[in-house]
């Protein structure tokens, strides 16, 4: 068998390769560094009890579907009442609830959110507190 | 594929008992949605306003006509741009003359006051919502007490409710609204680029027990809102005693915001 334009097709699936695996071996085998949240904002420290509306584990893993859950029920059920598991009453809303205490997107919201490369498109509507009204 | 008559027959016969049972997922939503009315208020927070049907009264007779108190409380309290460009504007409440408001009612030779006559017009929240019946998404939606309700969440922008609305209440969003809202209002999202906006009745400050911004700004009280379904409310006893039109009522999409001329 003959492989025509051989030089070519070699040095062409060597940049393939090279290009591919670029950010395997860029990254050398380190691990990008987890991102650290602040929780410090002044709404925060002023609370006497420091808990979410759930507890932080479920929060982590759920914020988004109880966002989307309270999206449905405020906009399509009027039921803008949301009863945690503990029994606590909160009222539900992004910018009232929310970021009423994170008022640091870009330093609670957004670090996550770039480290997984995600975009949630919440602020193309809803107002973020940081943008200084 | 079905192989068998007798796994033709299995098949047929399930497919029959699911028929049968749509009533299932309606019985399901009727328990969410009682299960919300029971469930208790925010703390320290005024009840809701609630009705079986809210309407809408205009007294034309008291608008002022040249006064913008109403539009200029709405577009505030709403986040309503003012993009300045008569192809792209946004309007949630606004001013028309009287052969712009009922154009099979104007003729030629109609008394001067009433030619002249300057009124607010809004979305009508029509019983019969051909906005909500197009929409292919569900985004557009008629809540249980009338009011027409937009779901920004699940707009895609395709602006076949703007062109079923016999009324012009509906605005589509050209351009990112954002840099051109004078003063924005923390409380209400704004919206974005590719979605539609109306009137919502104010449904945000009735969920706190308050009335709508148009009819609070109103010096004239030109403006009244209430259950129309109730005969002791205000709206009734104002349509009980005058006479009163609807805004292109011929089509039959039963128009809730009434006008006394």
């Amino acid at each position: 068998m003959r492989l025509y334009n051989r030089g070519i097709i070699v040095a062409g699936i060597a940049v393939f390769a090279v290009v591919v695996t670029f950010p395997f071996w860029h990254a050398g085998g380190k691990a990008v560094p987890q991102p650290a949240i602040e929780l410090n904002t002044p709404a925060i420290e002023r609370l006497a009890d420091k808990r979410c509306v759930e507890d932080t584990a479920f929060m982590r893993d759920n914020h988004m579907k109880l966002l989307a859950s309270w999206r449905e029920s405020v906009v399509r059920k009027n039921i803008r009442v949301y009863t945690a598991k503990d029994g606590r009453i909160f009222e539900m809303g992004l910018t009232g609830n929310c970021l009423a205490c994170h008022e640091n997107k870009t330093r609670f919201c957004d670090r996550c959110h770039d480290y997984a490369g995600v975009k949630p498109t919440c602020w193309n509507c809803h107002i973020n507190p940081e943008e200084g009204l | 594929m079905v192989s068998t008559r007798r796994e033709f027959l299995i098949i047929a016969g399930l497919s029959a008992i699911g028929a049968a049972c749509p009533p299932l997922g309606r019985i399901i939503a009727k328990e969410t949605s009682s299960w919300g009315s029971r469930l208790p208020g925010t703390p320290g927070s005024v009840p809701a306003l609630k009705a079986k049907r809210w309407a809408m009264v205009v007294d034309a007779n008291k608008c002022s006509g040249d006064c913008r108190d109403c539009m200029t409380a709405c577009h505030e309290a709403h986040n309503v741009p003012a993009i300045g460009n008569v192809k792209q504007e946004i309007k949630w409440i606004w001013p028309e003359r009287f052969e712009n408001v009922f154009p099979a009612e104007s003729h030629a030779y109609i008394q001067e006051s009433v030619r002249k006559q300057i009124m607010p017009v809004l979305c009508n929240h029509c019983d019969n919502p051909p906005c909500v019946r197009v929409c292919p998404t569900g985004a557009t939606f008629r809540r249980a007490d009338g009011i027409v309700m937009m779901d920004s969440h699940r707009c895609i922008g395709c602006k076949i409710c703007l062109a079923a609305c016999p009324f012009g209440a509906r605005s589509i969003n050209f351009v990112n609204p954002r840099p051109f809202i004078r003063k924005l209002n923390p409380d209400f999202p704004t919206r974005t680029k590719g979605v539609i906006e109306k009137c919502n009745f104010c449904e945000e400050r009735l969920a706190r027990g308050i009335l709508p911004a148009c009819v609070m700004a109103c010096q004239e009280k030109a403006l009244v809102f209430g259950d129309v379904d109730n005969p002791n409310s205000k709206v009734r006893q104002i349509l009980d005693r005058k006479f009163s039109i609807r805004r292109r009522a011929e089509l039959g999409t039963k128009p809730q915001v009434y006008y006394i001329l």
